[in-house]
Formats: structure tokens, C-alpha cells, sequence
């Protein structure tokens, strides 16, 4: 391997300057977990590493009329130990804690798992239930992006050469709000998902279900926010009949692949028992604040 | 670009060394500052062979690149016991036979140890969720879990 160049800037300016004024392969570096994997593999030969962690808008949590922002250098180990977050979005806790083991998670960013791109990314769907969107700064200013506009299709993201992803916003919660992220895996630790569903939903005083946003990971080239699940439930008092229509949508919205975890048919069929799932323990969560 | 000079603190002690950029922290424990303990398994953050302490966060240390040792605190398996004194996760993992090839070992050690300062008294299913991240490919991990326990019991009674 050539020379790799070492940067680890303590402002976004600098590190704009860096990865755009780079002529080679430049790697933003924050946990490290996927990087550091490809790198040692040889599956890239970056000519620059910036290391993010010094700069103070990608680091740590902040909490401002019921917004979460979460500073895209921030490991999840930070975000689990956030009682106040983790009482807030316990589904997106769910999705996080799920990137790996304990010494995974110490390093690991939510950011990272979305920008790595890998469609069966655990924290990804829950942040699109949630509404979440990224903060981007880049050579041409400042831009801001939905979770779901981000990952365009497996290893390839909307991120233009030189741009950052400085922090995740989650916008204020109703009352009676709950979200839920729950997936399938062959093992029940340290394993990759076969399905993922992520569910978010707010009900009314009297019950009914006056929005949610289904999110559905691994069972295509793209993280799906599957609007006729949300359909589906939306209107309804989230009742046997509503889940039904759901689970029967989010099987339908799914376009798998087959491989070694299972095959597109059992995939499309457990898209919808993960997503019935998910509506329960979110409809469960939703009633209890 | 030449060789990054960095400055750490390793079990206390100040180390300084020179490393390349893309160097992981497990190849400089082990080759440069000869601190063999820590083991390099999978190299990819599965195994957790290499786990050591960084800043009191349990990491891979394959997954962690040497330069961001800079003014960091690190905690390796040097730094846990001596032959002389004995951790009591070290003294049970000996007494249940809680190893056998002893690769996987100081990971777990190191990961144990972590696991109890949050938690003094684990149950097994804490225990194993736990240490998901390191992998035995000898003992079935039954006397793994056991030892933790035990040592566990010991150090909640002092």
C-alpha cells in the first residue's frame, strides 16, 4: 500500500478542505468499524484518512424543545447511556444496538451505519420511522436531508465528494408517540438481518392512529419507507385489521434478493410478520405516554 | 508522509513510538511496543481477541488505528494482574478452567473486567450478551460464564 495521509482536524472548514481539495480516495474516519475492516482487507486504498472525532459539532448529544440531535461522530455506547434518548426513541436504540458487540458500539456511529451503505444496516430503518434527518456540510454550503434520501442503492449514498454528515436531528415527539425497530437474524446476536422493520406511530387521545412512518430494512437494494403501511394504519385504532392491511403492505413493498440468509420468498413473507410485530410493541409504547 | 509520532499512556505508563498512518493499535501493541498479551484473531472486529481499553471504553484494538492512541489512555492485559497477583477474573478463569488454547483469553479477560465495573453482579444472560464479541472456538464458554460469576461473587465480597 502507498502512503495513507493522517488528518485529524478540529473544525468542519478544515475538514471540508481536506476531502475536497483530495485528488485521490479520501475516507471520512469516525468509529473506524467499517473503514478499518476495508481497509485491512484491501477492499480500498484510501490516500486520506480525516479523522472527524475532533470536531466539535460531530460530537455528543444535545436536547432542545424535544429535538434529539446527535453529533455524527458519537458512538453508540454515548446514545445508549442517554436515558432521556433512550426513553424518547427506544426503537432507534433497538436498530443501534444491534451494529455490533460491546467493543463495536463503543466506536461505532449511527452515521457510519447509514454512510456505509449496506441495505441491512439494524439503525437505519428506525431512524426513518422516526423522521430523522442528517445535517450536511460540504464545499457548497450547508444542506439538510432526510434519512431516507441518503442511501441510494448497496455501497452508494447522495453524498457529493467533500460533503459531511455532521449530525442527526429527531424531531419532537407528540404525546402517545412510539417507535419500535425489530428484525430477523439466524442467530440471536452479532448477526446480519434478513429483515428489518422499523415502526413509528402517534395516536390520538382517543386512540386512534394519526400518523406513522414504516420503515423496512434488507429486503431491497434501498432502506423502503413503505407509505401504505403508514396508510394502513393511519385512521385506524392500529385494531387486528388495520396491522393485517400493514403486514400485507410491507410484504408486498418488499423486493429482496436471495442469499445465504434466506431466500426472497421467506424474506417477503417475514417482512410482514416484522412489521406487525414492530406496529405492536410502537402501538404498545404509544399508549403508555 | 512519514511515520506519525504519537505519545500514550499504556497501564499507566507514558509510551511514545512511531507508526504509519493506516497502522491498527493492535500491530503497534504487539510489534512495536512488544506488549503480547493483546492478540490479533480476525483483524476485522469480530473476535475480540484484541480487545483493550481506550479513554475506558472496551474496543477492538484492530479497529482502532495507532494514531489515535494521541493522549489517550490505554488498558491492555499487561496491566490487569501479575504472576504474583492475580486479578480475581484471572484466579477463577484458572481454577474453573475457563480457557484452554488461552488465545481468546485476555480478550475476555479485559472484557469481563469492563463488564463488571458496570455491573457486579451479572446474570449469565448478561454475561453472554456481553461478550458476544469474543469469540472461543475451545470451551464452549460454559466455564467461561462461570468464572466470570465467580469472580464476580469474589469481588462483591472484597
Amino acid at each position: 500500500m502507498d502512503q495513507v495521509r493522517y488528518e485529524a482536524p478540529n473544525s468542519l472548514d478544515a475538514a471540508v478542505g481536506l476531502l475536497s481539495g483530495s485528488d485521490g480516495m479520501a475516507k471520512i474516519f469516525a468509529g473506524g468499524t467499517d473503514v478499518m475492516v476495508q481497509i485491512h482487507s484491501d477492499l480500498i486504498e484510501p490516500d486520506l484518512i480525516v479523522n472527524v472525532k475532533n470536531i466539535p459539532e460531530l460530537t455528543g448529544i444535545t436536547h432542545s424543545n424535544g429535538s434529539f440531535t446527535v453529533g455524527a461522530a458519537t458512538p453508540v455506547v454515548e446514545m445508549q447511556e442517554h436515558k432521556e434518548f433512550c426513553k424518547t426513541w427506544p426503537g432507534v436504540i433497538e436498530g443501534a444496538e444491534l451494529i455490533g458487540s460491546v467493543q463495536v458500539k463503543g466506536r461505532s456511529t449511527i452515521v457510519g451505519n447509514l454512510c456505509n451503505a449496506s441495505p441491512a444496516a439494524d439503525s437505519v430503518p428506525p431512524c426513518i420511522a422516526a423522521g430523522a434527518t442528517v445535517r450536511i456540510v460540504g464545499p457548497n454550503g450547508e444542506r439538510q436531508a432526510a434519512v431516507e434520501d441518503i442511501v441510494l442503492g448497496p455501497r452508494k449514498t447522495s453524498l457529493e465528494k467533500g460533503e459531511i454528515i455532521v449530525s442527526t436531528t429527531f424531531p419532537a415527539r407528540p404525546p402517545h408517540s412510539g417507535d419500535c425497530y425489530l428484525r430477523l437474524t439466524p442467530r440471536t446476536e452479532m448477526d446480519i438481518a434478513i429483515v428489518g422493520a422499523g415502526v413509528n406511530l402517534t395516536l390520538d387521545d382517543a386512540g386512534t392512529c394519526i400518523a406513522a412512518r414504516v420503515s423496512l430494512g434488507a429486503v431491497a437494494p434501498r432502506f423502503l419507507l413503505v407509505k401504505e403501511c403508514a396508510d394502513a394504519l393511519i385512521g385506524s385504532k392500529v385494531d387486528d385489521e388495520a396491522l393485517a392491511a400493514m403486514a400485507k403492505a410491507a410484504s408486498a413493498a418488499a423486493d429482496p434478493i436471495s442469499d445465504k440468509r434466506g431466500t426472497k420468498e421467506y424474506r417477503i413473507k417475514t417482512a410482514a410478520v416484522m412489521a406487525r410485530r414492530a406496529a405492536e410493541k410502537a402501538l404498545e409504547r404509544a399508549r403508555e405516554n | 508522509m512519514a511515520k506519525a509520532h504519537v505519545t500514550t499512556t499504556i497501564n499507566g505508563d507514558e509510551y511514545e513510538f512511531l507508526c504509519e498512518p493506516q497502522q491498527s493499535l493492535v500491530d503497534v501493541l504487539r510489534n512495536e511496543l512488544r506488549l503480547s498479551g493483546t492478540k490479533e484473531g480476525c483483524s476485522t472486529g469480530d473476535c475480540g481477541a484484541c480487545s483493550v481499553m481506550m479513554d475506558g471504553r472496551l474496543v477492538c484494538s484492530c479497529l482502532v488505528l495507532a494514531v489515535e492512541a494521541e493522549g489517550k489512555e490505554v488498558e491492555t492485559i499487561e496491566g490487569m494482574g501479575t504472576a504474583d497477583d492475580l486479578h480475581p477474573l484471572q484466579k477463577r478463569f484458572l481454577e474453573i478452567n475457563g480457557l484452554q488454547c488461552g488465545i481468546c483469553t485476555p480478550g475476555i479477560l479485559v472484557a469481563a473486567k469492563a463488564l463488571l465495573e458496570e455491573n457486579d453482579n451479572p446474570t449469565e444472560s448478561e454475561i453472554r450478551y456481553w461478550l458476544a464479541g469474543n469469540l472461543c472456538r475451545c470451551t464452549g464458554y460454559d466455564k467461561v460464564i462461570r468464572s466470570v460469576q465467580a469472580a464476580a461473587e469474589d469481588m462483591r465480597k472484597g
